[in-house]
């Protein structure tokens, strides 16, 4: 479904991909991990279009990705940071990105379920970032996509949003999506994840899955095998 | 009283010596010629022209007499020399439509030329494809009065002047329109004079132009789109008064060119977008009051050798800039007028500004020097540096500033 | 596009932004009417404003809408759209809003003076399009800017430093180079410089309406015939346009090629 090959990356002096390659096909949970400034987030940008590779392309069902925008209605999109106009209403932020999509949205029970009905028609500059947060996620899993990319999607949220938001990705994930997400909470990931794409100084040291990286490295849980890489 | 008896009157009266006889000239009259009417006329006596296109060449009229035209009443000089030439005292004409004068390069041939006359009247004719309109030399208490100059030229060699005047005194000029022509009025030499309710317009040179002239009036005339507006020179005690100078544009155009004038009033004038609305060239003991500058390029440059010139209770409204001198030195007074870039205060309420107004712009110092700047016209930048020279003047002359600037525009 | 338009539009009509500048436009207006009670020299005066106040505010907003709107312009990046789309939706979602608020902010002063009733309403007119296309160009300046320095502080400093070229800097160094070289032929260079400034080129708009008779002065066969006749409007404008669509394709390209 999403081949990467070779996609290189640097901003000035600065490599944050070196000629990375791979594969996802079938539908499951993938966390892209590595320490900070590993280049995760630049990663899904550049799935996503947002950031221009330096070389190398990525096909997205057989097609390269650059310079086409169509192929984007197949992803969901978290970003890291949700900020949006301050002066629209939650309730006209949702319709607009269903508007711009042009795609059929189920909004509702999202609402419902994060209970943001009290809100929809408080402006986005005065909503809390928890809240924000919470808009961010219905807008993103309003959509029927078979891909879903989420950059650190916990941020803000408090502990019964999370679990609200970790049922989400596992419905998703019963029914064939591929998930592709980034996370600094271990727990979540090693929860949650199927495969784990392991990014360090601009190379993927690690493919595959929780249990093969634990045999890796030789650790029980997944926050230990992380260290065990990062301090040999 | 029946027809008879009224004819037999008539003819009675004409017998009479003394008291004037009226002839009539038409085709199909016993005189079917003007030069044959104006020649079996007695001194005194009236020609009545009627409708029809006669030709008149070089036709010299030499006793005192009437003629009339009807309307419709042609005189075509054949473009060969003058038509009508008066050349003696109380000659009037009047009515008549007068063409095809000739044209000549040594000789100025006019349609109606008048010499050494007293008490002429030249009324209500209509002048076209004529080298000169009215001609006049040495002729004195006379009237041209409602007359209609029209030419077509559009370079200076084309044509000569609508209304021409050498030498002349006490004439009175008066709704006259002269257009296309090379200088609308044109006086030399003429004193004593009044030019009133002329329209002159469209002029290749000059709307009216005079030199030598002394003791003139000029009131209530509108010089309009000529190429060079007005142009008055060396002459002394003149008033102009209330007349209208409006859209003079181009290089050397003025809607008022004074060089060498002395002792005169200027009062109640209207200049309206003109390149230039006055330029005073060394002109001195000049009166200005109560005249609108509006619109104009530069409302009123001076240059060269001017003193004790006089400007109060004038509108400055609108124009590019308001005074221009060439210099740093000042002989003139700028008190009291209405300027309407003016922003100063009158908190004393006595409806002068408190400030005083600074009418020469460090800007139109340096567009006099460098004339392609004037692009930068009210830039940011150049209200930065005029703002800096009226702090303290480097440039202008220090000392030309209206210090009692009215707070509202004069009626 | 007309929808990125229409959310970015409807945005910003209703931050508070807009509505000061609306307001200041309406009190502007009406002040100086009331002060003047002529609708000539009330045109007058908002000339001189317009063409220095409309390029500060297009860009101040431009870049401030820019860097504010950063994170929703990803949003919208993560949406199958085209980026060409979204940028240009974006630009025409501030300068119509920007130009609007101009327009009505001035306009309705000027209803309520009986502006359809007087001669003025071509200067009027006059005076609405070179704002306008003001806003348009700066606006689209700023943003250029903006796309090319990631830095806030940096951008806004240089996007204030470029409408400072603009309105003043520029008209320094051309009035200086011309009185350096006062001696040689100048009509064609003083034309030309001006017609590399938006801002002057607007100036010119202003000119051709107030001081023709000044302009005309001048003996240069080019300005005679540029500002004798209707060509000096005809082209201004057209020179115009092409400042609103040179940084607009700039704009358009260089976000083509941009990581967000």
């Amino acid at each position: 479904m999403i081949a990467v090959k070779n996609i290189r990356k640097s901003y000035g002096r600065l490599t944050v991909l070196n000629d990375i390659s791979f594969d996802v096909s079938g539908g499951g949970i993938y966390a892209v991990l590595g320490p900070n400034g590993s280049g995760k987030t630049t990663f899904l940008k550049i799935l996503l279009g947002m950031v221009i590779p330096d070389g190398g392309k990525v096909l997205f069902q057989g097609q390269d990705i650059s310079r086409s925008h169509g192929y984007r209605t197949q992803i969901g999109y978290l970003p890291q940071i949700a900020r949006f106009p301050d002066n629209l209403s939650v309730s006209e932020i949702i319709h607009m990105i269903a508007d711009i999509r042009n795609q059929p949205s189920k909004p509702e029970p999202l609402i419902a379920l994060f209970g943001l009905d009290k809100f929809m028609d408080k402006k986005l500059g005065n909503l809390s970032g928890g809240t924000r947060q919470k808009v961010n996620i219905v807008l993103t899993f309003m959509f029927d996509t078979p891909v879903i990319v989420l950059d650190e999607p916990t941020a803000g949220l408090d502990p019964v949003s999370l679990i609200k938001l970790k049922e989400l990705i596992n419905t998703a994930k019963s029914s064939g999506k591929i998930v592709l997400i980034t996370s600094h909470i271990m727990s979540l990931v090693e929860e949650l994840s199927d495969e784990i794409i392991f990014l360090l100084e601009g190379d993927i040291y690690f493919k595959g899955a929780l249990s093969e990286l634990k045999i890796k490295t030789g650790s029980n849980d997944l926050e230990h095998s992380i260290a065990a890489i990062l301090e040999p | 009283m029946s027809t008879r008896a009224f004819m037999a009157l008539f003819w009675l009266m004409a017998w009479i010596p003394g008291i004037s006889t009226e002839i009539t000239v038409c085709d199909e009259c016993s005189i079917s010629s003007i030069a044959v009417a104006v020649e079996e006329a007695n001194a005194g006596d009236t020609i009545r022209v009627s409708a029809g296109h006669y030709t008149v060449e070089n036709l010299g009229i030499t006793k005192p007499m009437t003629l009339i035209g009807e309307p419709g009443a042609i005189l075509d000089g054949a473009n060969t020399s003058y038509v009508l030439r008066l050349l003696s005292d109380s000659i009037t004409i009047a009515g008549f439509e007068i063409t095809n004068s000739g044209r000549s390069y040594t000789k100025d041939y006019a349609a109606i030329y008048v010499y050494d006359s007293k008490m002429v009247q030249v009324i209500e004719n209509t002048v076209h494809d004529s080298f000169f309109g009215i001609l006049m030399e040495k002729a004195t208490q006379s009237v041209i009065r409602g007359n209609k100059v029209m030419g077509t030229a559009t370079r200076e060699d084309q044509s000569g002047n609508g209304i021409h005047l050498w030498h002349c005194e006490e004439i009175e000029i008066t709704n006259n329109e002269v257009f296309g022509m090379r200088d609308g009025i044109y006086l030399e030499f003429v004193d004593e004079s009044r030019i009133s309710r002329n329209y002159s317009h469209n002029n290749v040179r000059y709307g009216l132009h005079f030199m030598f002239s002394n003791h003139d009036t000029y009131t209530d005339n509108t010089f309009q789109h000529n190429g060079a507006g007005v142009a008055v020179m060396f002459s002394k005690w003149i008033r102009m008064e209330r007349n209208r100078f409006e859209e003079n544009w181009g290089t050397a155009s003025y809607g008022l060119l004074l060089k060498e004038i002395y002792d005169g009033e200027v009062l109640d004038n209207t200049f309206t977008e003109n390149t230039l609305g006055i330029f005073v060239d060394g002109s001195a003991r000049v009166n200005y009051s109560h005249n609108n500058f509006l619109q104009n390029g530069w409302a009123v440059k001076v240059s060269g050798g001017c003193y004790a010139n006089v400007f109060t209770g004038n509108n400055f409204i609108g124009n590019s800039f308001d005074i221009s001198y060439n210099s740093r030195m000042n002989d003139n007074t700028f008190n009291g007028n209405f300027w309407s870039s003016y922003s100063g205060y009158d908190l004393d309420k006595n409806g002068m500004g408190d400030v005083p107004y600074r009418p020469v712009k460090l800007f139109s110092y340096i567009v006099n020097r460098t004339p392609e700047t004037i692009v930068l016209l009210r830039s940011l930048f150049v209200d930065m540096i005029n703002f800096s020279e009226k702090v303290s003047p480097a440039f202008t002359p220090d000392d030309l500033i209206d210090d009692s600037p009215s707070m509202k525009r004069f009626k | 596009m007309i929808k990125i338009l229409k959310y970015s539009f409807s945005d910003l009509m209703r931050s508070r932004w807009s509505f000061i500048y609306l307001g200041f436009y309406l009190i502007l207006g009406f002040v100086l009417l009331f002060l003047n009670n002529d609708l000539s020299k009330g045109i007058i005066t908002l000339m001189n404003v317009i063409v220095v106040l409309t390029p500060m505010i297009g860009t101040i907003f431009g870049v401030m809408y820019f860097y504010n709107s950063r994170e929703f312009t990803e949003l919208l990046l993560a949406q199958p759209v085209k980026r060409s789309v979204i940028f240009l939706g974006q630009y025409l979602g501030i300068s119509l809003s920007l130009s609007l608020s101009l327009i009505i902010g001035l306009g309705l002063p000027f209803l309520a003076y009986g502006i359809f009733r007087s001669g003025e309403i071509a200067n009027f007119i006059m005076l609405l399009i070179s704002g306008t296309c003001l806003t348009f160009i700066f606006v689209a300046l700023s943003i250029n800017i903006a796309l090319f320095n990631s830095n806030k502080i940096k951008g806004f400093g240089y996007a204030i430093l470029m409408w400072l070229f603009f309105a003043v800097i520029y008209d320094a160094l051309i009035l200086l180079s011309m009185i350096v070289f006062e001696d040689y032929p100048l009509d064609n260079y003083a034309l030309v410089a001006s017609f590399l400034n938006p801002i002057d080129l607007s100036r010119i708009l202003i000119l051709l309406k107030l001081d023709i008779s000044a302009l005309l002065g001048y003996t240069g066969a080019l300005f005679q015939r540029f500002f004798g006749t209707s060509s000096g409007l005809l082209y201004s404008l057209l020179m115009l346009t092409c400042w609103v669509a040179i940084p607009v394709m700039l704009l358009l390209n260089r976000s083509r090629s941009k990581d967000f």
